[in-house]
């Protein structure tokens, strides 16, 4: 045996290799889920003949020749190789059979891209495009899902068998969508890296200070995106929102688990690497020189606070402008509230009490405690006290959090008391 | 979990001549393919210790004594890291294996060291 082989594990290899060979597969056998299948045989064989023979010089292409042998045994075994050919327009002739080597050969992505481009496909589920994702481009087990997300792993591994089946049955292609769906597509890849993020992120309320699993994968997908599709701008975008969002875990829970808000942080305790990638990733997207989509105005936004040296040094004119850009492209509710802080921080409470006013009749807000506690906090500004009593007693009554409704209503107290 | 690949230095790198040719493009080539798999945070060079600072306490409660570059003990110097952000331990030492021979002529040397993330007010 090699000496490499000691130290070198077939899981660390695994983990790097795997979305590549599904990938390559996946155009050979036009089936995900088979893809899956072949490349776990082809890891099995290295799993038991690797220790005997050593380690090979290049693990990576040995686990890709071995999966593309078998992918050749199951196309001729099941014929499905002659009704590939016919769909192909190519003649059933061994003299020009595909040079599989070389189709496997991927040099600028396309393949994950396309395998990105399935699991995150429409026809699913929200849940199954994270749980597919997660396990084909992640490389994650069916229990390191089924650990992130709390649930059972049996749930994991169904949701995961139904996906493919859905994926099969519905005889998505294995490609990269048209121009024409191109954007529609690229967003809902977006949405489902973003959906991610923030699952990790809602999960990290207690005392933790670790980025929790989720969120390091969604980052991961999304680098990787950013290098495979370089011309989105919005891809950048997302990259840049959760590299800035991720630079705040250190600071954003107190030793004893409280949560701390943004303008409250320890900026010390920032992670400024993330945040000069962060602000890298936007540079790149604003080099392509096209229109700010949602990712990457959220991502400028997160921008102006991670520049700011100090809270009171935030470019809430910038912010505000920017919260109006996204209103444009993005209208809803929570995006008008976060425009009437902006606002008010930059112009004054009166202003931002004007956008707060017209929301009032908002359907979806009148359960919505961040309401009343907002426009509390404007007319304490304004010196309408009596107002924002009221004000913070209802959001009190509306919060669900204990914490939340302790503070509201210690607020409510001090601007009757004023 | 974060790891940082650190390059030692060697007569190489520590002398004025540029990096070979061959060892820019395998290392640019090798950082490309840590960027596609979305494990790259940053990678530097740095310049020669004959560039370098270095402050000592011999005294402690003394104010630090400075010494400039270049320092002697070419083995124990850094010439340059690369800090990767990985899932596992395993992971991590795949991706050192891959890394190419960062000098040749039989002196190249790479350490692998984790970064420790736990925040000072959690020890």
């Amino acid at each position: 045996m090699k000496k490499s082989a000691v130290h070198r594990s077939i899981d660390g290899i695994w983990r790097i290799e795997s979305p590549r060979i599904i990938a390559g597969l996946a155009r050979m056998v036009r089936d995900v889920g088979l893809a899956e299948d072949l490349a776990q045989d082809a890891l099995i064989v290295a799993l038991e003949r690797w220790p005997e023979t050593g380690m090979p010089d290049n693990p990576g292409a040995w686990l890709m020749t071995t999966a593309k042998r078998r992918a050749i045994d199951h196309l001729r075994r099941n014929k499905l190789r002659d009704r590939k050919y016919e769909e192909l327009g190519w003649e059933i002739d061994r003299q020009h059979e595909p040079d599989w080597d070389e189709a496997l050969d991927d040099p600028v992505g396309d393949d994950l891209l396309r395998l990105i481009f399935t699991t995150c496909h429409p026809v699913l589920s929200a849940e199954a495009q994270v749980a597919l994702t997660l396990r084909l481009l992640g490389g994650l087990t069916t229990e390191e899902i089924a650990s992130a997300f709390l649930v059972p792993e049996p749930t994991v591994a169904q949701r995961i068998v139904r996906a493919k089946r859905t994926l099969a049955a519905a005889r998505v292609p294995f490609e990269v969508p048209p121009k024409a769906e191109l954007a529609a597509r690229l967003s809902s890849v977006l949405e489902v890296i973003y959906l991610m993020f923030n699952e990790g992120y809602a999960a990290t309320s207690g005392g933790s200070w670790i980025r929790p699993m989720l969120c390091d994968e969604a980052l991961r997908l999304g680098r990787m995106l950013a290098e495979i599709a370089p011309d989105e701008p919005e891809v950048h975008g997302l990259v840049a929102l959760m590299e800035i969002q991720s630079s705040r875990f250190r600071a954003r829970v107190s030793p004893s688990g409280e949560p701390i808000l943004l303008m409250d942080q320890n900026r010390a305790l920032w992670d400024h690497l993330l945040i000069r990638r962060g602000l890298t990733a936007i540079e790149r997207a604003e080099r392509l020189g096209r229109a700010f989509g949602p990712y990457l105005i959220q991502a400028s936004i997160a921008a102006c606070h991670a520049r700011a040296r100090t809270a009171s040094e935030t470019d809430w004119v910038r912010i505000s402008a920017l919260y109006d850009a996204l209103s444009q492209v993005a209208p809803s509710p929570v995006v008008e509230l976060n425009r009437a802080v902006a606002l008010s921080m930059a112009f004054g409470p009166e202003v931002g009490l004007e956008v707060v006013d017209a929301l009032m009749q908002e359907p979806s807000f009148k359960n919505y405690h961040l309401l009343p506690s907002v426009r509390g906090d404007f007319l304490m500004k304004l010196g309408r006290k009596q107002e924002a009593c009221s004000e913070f007693n209802r959001a009190a009554s509306l919060a669900r959090n204990e914490k939340e409704r302790e503070l509201l209503l210690r607020r409510a107290s001090e601007s009757a008391a004023q | 979990m974060r790891f940082m690949l650190i390059i030692k230095a060697t007569k190489d790198s520590e002398s004025e001549h540029p990096t070979r040719r061959e060892v820019l493009t395998a290392m640019r080539k090798y950082n490309a393919q840590l960027a596609r798999a979305g494990v790259l945070l940053a990678s530097e060079d740095l310049l020669p210790s004959s560039s370098g600072t270095r402050l000592s306490y011999p005294v402690p409660g003394d104010e630090a004594v400075m010494k400039e570059g270049p320092f002697n003990e070419t083995r124990e110097l850094v010439a340059g890291f690369t800090l990767i952000d990985v899932r596992s331990r395993e992971e991590a030492i795949e991706w050192a294996f891959r890394m190419p021979d960062p000098r040749g002529f039989g002196v190249g040397e790479i350490e692998l060291r984790q970064v420790n993330e736990i925040p000072e007010k959690y020890l």
